[in-house]
């Protein structure tokens, strides 16, 4: 369980480069079958627009996990992960022939004791915040 | 329509036993396209100190995402009205292969905000042992409708 950062390396506001995680109807129906979560919002483009959404959108819990990864790519190691939270805030609207866009970034919002630190992320779709109070505590080598 | 306040403080029945395995993890780690050695290779995973691969931080969501409790039709949820508010996890450790997990969700708070109404349900996720992984929290807002 070690980390590939060194708590030694970061500062508050060390930032984390940005990355970019295309998505795709296809991911949504992976999700949809690996999580068990199988509202037509996210896979039926007809059921989606009955009841008032501009499309298929993305499962919260997928964009989470997304987030999720860009920091469990930074650490090396996922149990390095101590804590982990969002809130939802505007979802990933998927279009059937592109798909959509998601901009994850990240910086060191508090170092804490133990080697911890705190890690506020950001998460863009089509320009909207999809994520507010993102946050993941984990702990540095 | 309002949910029913008496459900506050409620603490619901330990779900059915669920044993997480090494294709499930494989499953969740394709799905949201994570090449992560340690969630594949029970090899790369030992060499981080783990006894088994283990799952991504959110892998909980799968065995932790309300459930029956939420069904019971005293509480009044719609839940093709819900869409999740908030989520996170504090864990004690990683989720492994091999774990045989069990959930235990409290409702802990029921309020409205606006025309929408919003529960907060903490569920503790502990081996059959009775060791604790992984506490989750989330937020369901039930929209009007």
């Amino acid at each position: 369980m070690t980390a590939k950062v060194n708590y030694d390396d970061v500062e508050v506001g060390t930032e984390i480069p940005a990355q970019t995680y295309p998505v795709s109807r296809l991911n949504l129906v992976m999700y949809a079958g690996a999580s068990g979560d199988f509202n037509p919002i996210h896979w039926n483009e007809r059921f989606a627009k009955s009841v008032g959404l501009p499309d298929v959108i993305a499962h919260g819990m997928f964009t989470m996990a997304e987030a999720g990864r860009y920091v469990t790519d930074w650490l090396g190691d996922p149990g390095a992960v101590i804590d982990y939270g969002v809130r939802f805030s505007s979802p990933i609207v998927v279009s059937d022939e592109e798909g959509a866009t998601l901009v994850v970034s990240g910086k060191v919002e508090e170092k804490l004791d133990d080697n911890r630190v705190v890690v506020a992320l950001t998460a863009r779709s089509a320009g909207q915040k999809v994520l507010t109070r993102a946050r993941a505590t984990v702990r540095l080598a | 329509m309002a949910l029913n306040r008496d459900f506050i403080g409620r603490t619901f029945p330990p779900s059915e036993p669920y044993e997480v395995s090494r294709v499930k993890i494989r499953e969740f780690a394709n799905a949201i396209g994570d090449s992560n050695p340690v969630y594949r290779d029970p090899e790369a995973a030992k060499a981080e100190g783990h006894p088994d691969v283990i799952a991504p931080p959110t892998f909980p969501i799968v065995i932790s995402l309300g459930g029956s409790a939420l069904a019971d039709p005293e509480l009044g949820l719609n839940y093709a009205m819900v869409v999740h508010g908030q989520q996170s996890f504090a864990y004690t450790r990683p989720v492994h292969a091999g774990d045989v997990l069990v959930c235990e969700a409290t409702i802990t708070d029921i309020r409205s905000a606006g025309r929408n109404e919003r529960m907060d349900v903490t569920t503790e996720i502990k081996t059959v042992e009775g060791e604790l992984v992984c506490t989750a929290h989330n937020t369901l807002v039930e929209r009007p409708a």
